[in-house]
C-alpha cells in the first residue's frame, strides 16, 4: 500500500509515460502531443478531440517496454504493470493527466461516457496512476459493470486497483464475474492474497450451478476454493479431481495442494505423479492458465 | 447451406460489404447470418431509434453504443463495425435536442471506426432540417470527413436534387458523398453530378433486388453500392448477399458485383483512413487482443456457429 512519506521521492507516473513516449515517437509526433497538451490545459474539449484523435498522431504500436522501463513503471506505482501498453495509450494518458488537477475528474467522467473502446481501455487500465485513486472505486465497478470484454479485463487484469482499493464484497463479484463472462483469473493481481471464505462459498455455488445445467466449470474456480476447503468441498473438489479432462485434475490437485486438510493432503497423495509436479511447478496455476486460454 | 467460409460457384471465398445497416435493432442471428452469408464488414449509420429521443444524453448514450458495444458484438461474430455520427432529420425538428447533439458530435467524429458525417439529409424537408444538414456539411469540412446522405422517401427525386444542390453550394467534392435510398429515378442525376449513389435493399418501402440487378445492368458498376438499411422494421439484413447471389444468377459480371457489393463501398468510406481491407484480412494483434476476436472466439466457450435452424436444442 502506498505510504504519503514516500511519494515525494517517486517518480510520477505522467514523467514515466512522458520520457516513454520522448524514446519511441517521430519528431513530429512529440510536437503534436506537445502542442495538444498545451491546448488541452485550457478547454475540455480541445482535451477531448485530442484524446480520440491520438492514435492517428502517434500511432498504435505496442510500447514494448525494457525491463528497466517496467522498474520505472513499478517505482513510481506499485504493482503497476503496463504490459502491452501502445503509444497511443500513452499518449492520451499524458493529455488526461497534464491538464488542470481540478478537471480531472470531470474529465475522466465525460471521457469513460463517450469512449470507444480503445479509448476505455485506456482509461480503465490506468486507475492506479490517477490522482487519489482510493476515490474512483465507484468508477471501477462501473468499468466492471460492462459487457465488453477487454473493458472488463483493463480493470480486472493486470492490476494493481482491484486489490488495493477493493473492498471484499466489490472484489468478490469481480472475481466471480470474470469466470462468468468468459474471461480468466491468473492475470488478476492478488487472486491468491485476497482469497476469502466468502468468495469460496459463492464459487462452489456457481460450480453447483454449471454442473446442474450441464456446462463445464472453469478449472480456474478451484483456486479460490483451495485455501478454504472443508469437509463440504472437498466432495466438490473431489468430481473435478476425477473429471477425465487433464485441466480439471491439475487444478483439483493445486486446490488440494493450497488446504490444510489432512483429508486434501491424503488425496493429492494418492496421486504421487501429480503431487511431484507442483512441488516442481511442472504443474502450476500459470500454465492451466495458459492452456485454457490457448485451447 | 452453412459453412464456415461462404464461397461462391468458382469456390473463392465471398466477402459482402453492408455499408449502412442498423445493428443495434438486430438480434445476434442476424450477425451470425451476415458473417455465414460472407459479410466481413458494416457501416452503422446513426439514426433515429423509430421513436424521437427528447433528451441530449439519450442521443449520446446512443451515440456511445455505436462506438463502443455494439463493435464489440460485431466483432464476436467476425465482422468489422464500423459507423457514422450525425444528427438525422428527424430528430433536426426539435431545435433544442438539435442544438445540444450539434455541441456533442465533434467528441464522436474522430473516434477510431467512425467513417462519415451521416446519415443527414431531408426528410420533410422544413426549415430546421435545411439548417442541420448545412451546419452538419460544414462539420464535415472542418473535420475533412465523408458525408452519408439520407435521401427523402416522400418527393424523393427533387428531395435528391436539392440535397445535392446544398452540398455544391457549400462546395464539397461530390467524390466525398454516398447519396443513399436512390431509385431509377434518381440514379442518372446523381451519377452525372459525380457522387456515389448508394442503393438500399430494403423491402416495400425503398427497392427491391430485382429492380437493382437491371440498374447495374443498364448503369454499370462504377459509383454504384449495395446496402441492406436494416433497422426495427421488416427489412433484411442478408439483402447485400441475396441480391449478390441474385446478380450471379441473372448474368451479371463478377466484376461489377463485387465492385456494387465490396469495393466500391470500401474505396468511398475508406477515404476516411478507418476503414481498411487490411482491418479484416490482417488485424493487427493489438486488436485481436483487445476487441476483434475473429470467427473461432465468443469467449466463455460460446463459439458462435452457423445456426442449424432445425434444431430444438438449446444448450
Ligand atoms: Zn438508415
Amino acid at each position: 500500500m502506498p505510504q504519503e512519506s514516500d511519494s515525494a521521492e517517486r517518480p510520477t507516473a505522467l514523467a514515466v509515460l512522458e520520457s516513454w513516449l520522448q524514446r519511441r515517437l517521430t519528431a513530429d509526433a512529440k510536437g503534436w502531443l506537445e502542442e495538444k497538451k498545451s491546448t488541452a490545459l485550457l478547454e475540455d474539449r480541445n482535451a477531448y478531440l485530442a484524446f480520440a484523435l491520438a492514435p492517428r498522431k502517434v500511432g498504435k504500436a505496442d510500447l514494448q517496454l525494457t525491463d528497466d522501463e517496467f522498474e520505472e513503471a513499478l517505482a513510481a506505482c506499485p504493482g503497476w504493470t503496463p504490459r502491452g501498453w501502445t503509444t497511443d495509450q500513452a499518449a492520451r494518458l499524458i493529455l488526461l493527466l497534464a491538464g488542470p488537477a481540478d478537471c480531472f475528474g470531470r474529465r475522466l467522467t465525460q471521457l469513460c461516457a463517450t469512449g470507444d473502446i480503445g479509448e476505455q481501455v485506456a482509461l480503465y487500465q490506468a486507475l492506479p496512476i490517477y490522482p487519489d485513486p482510493a476515490g474512483l472505486t465507484a468508477r471501477a465497478a462501473e468499468g466492471l459493470r460492462t459487457n465488453i470484454i477487454p473493458v472488463f479485463e483493463a480493470v480486472a487484469h493486470a492490476n494493481p486497483y482491484p486489490r488495493t482499493y477493493f473492498d471484499e464484497a466489490a472484489w468478490n463479484q469481480m472475481v466471480l464475474k470474470a469466470l462468468f463472462i468468459g474471461s480468466s483469473l491468473h492475470p488478476i493481481q492478488g487472486i491468491d492474497d485476497r482469497a476469502n471464505a466468502s468468495l469460496a462459498n459463492t464459487m462452489i455455488d456457481y460450480a453447483h450451478e454449471r454442473w446442474a445445467a450441464g456446462r463445464p466449470v472453469s478449472p480456474e474456480l478451484w483456486r479460490c476454493v483451495g485455501p478454504f476447503l472443508d469437509d463440504e468441498c472437498l466432495a466438490d473438489l473431489e468430481r473435478a479431481w476425477n473429471s477425465p479432462e487433464p485441466m480439471a485434475r491439475e487444478a483439483a490437485a493445486l486446490a488440494l495442494a493450497a488446504s490444510d486438510l489432512p483429508a486434501a493432503k491424503t488425496l493429492l497423495a494418492s496421486d504421487p505423479q501429480l503431487a511431484k509436479g507442483i512441488d516442481s511447478g511442472a504443474v502450476s496455476w500459470s500454465l492451466v492458465h495458459e492452456t485454457i486460454t490457448v485451447g | 447451406m452453412a459453412a464456415d467460409s461462404p464461397s461462391d460457384s468458382s469456390d473463392e471465398p465471398i466477402r459482402l460489404i453492408d455499408p449502412h445497416v442498423h445493428m443495434s435493432a438486430r438480434t445476434t442471428d442476424d450477425y451470425e447470418r451476415m458473417a455465414a452469408s460472407g459479410v466481413v464488414a458494416l457501416i452503422e449509420p446513426a439514426f433515429w431509434l423509430g421513436q424521437p429521443r427528447t433528451t441530449i444524453g439519450a442521443y449520446k448514450d446512443y451515440l456511445s453504443s455505436l462506438v463502443g458495444f455494439e463493435r464489440f458484438r460485431a466483432a464476436q461474430f467476425g465482422i468489422r463495425h464500423y459507423c457514422t455520427i450525425g444528427l438525422n432529420s428527424k430528430e433536426a425538428n426539435n431545435e433544442e435536442l438539435a442544438e445540444a447533439v450539434m455541441e456533442v458530435l465533434p467528441l464522436y467524429l474522430q473516434k477510431e471506426g467512425v467513417v462519415a458525417v451521416g446519415e443527414i439529409g431531408y426528410d420533410d424537408q422544413t426549415d430546421l432540417e435545411d439548417r442541420y444538414l448545412r451546419k452538419q456539411i460544414e462539420l464535415a469540412k472542418e473535420f475533412d470527413m465523408v458525408i452519408m446522405i439520407h435521401t427523402p422517401h416522400r418527393d424523393k427525386k427533387r428531395g435528391t436534387s436539392r440535397t445535392m444542390d446544398v452540398l455544391e453550394e457549400h462546395g464539397v467534392d461530390p467524390g466525398k458523398v454516398a447519396i443513399d435510398h436512390n431509385n431509377e429515378e434518381t440514379v442518372q442525376e446523381v451519377l452525372d453530378r459525380g457522387f456515389w449513389a448508394a442503393f438500399t435493399l430494403y423491402p416495400n418501402t425503398k427497392m427491391g433486388n430485382e429492380r437493382m440487378v437491371e440498374i447495374v445492368r443498364e448503369y454499370g458498376s462504377e459509383r454504384i453500392f449495395i446496402d441492406s438499411a436494416a433497422d426495427w422494421g421488416v427489412s433484411d439484413p442478408l439483402a447485400v448477399s441475396k441480391t449478390f447471389r441474385l446478380m450471379h444468377e441473372r448474368g451479371i459480371t463478377k466484376a461489377d458485383i463485387e465492385q456494387v457489393c465490396y469495393h466500391n463501398a470500401l474505396a468511398c468510406y475508406g477515404q476516411s483512413g478507418q476503414i481498411k481491407e487490411e482491418d479484416w484480412t490482417q488485424p493487427l494483434p493489438i486488436d485481436q487482443r483487445n476487441l476483434f476476436h475473429g470467427n473461432s472466439v465468443l469467449r466463455g466457450g460460446q463459439t458462435p456457429r452457423v445456426d442449424d435452424s432445425d434444431s430444438l436444442v438449446i444448450e
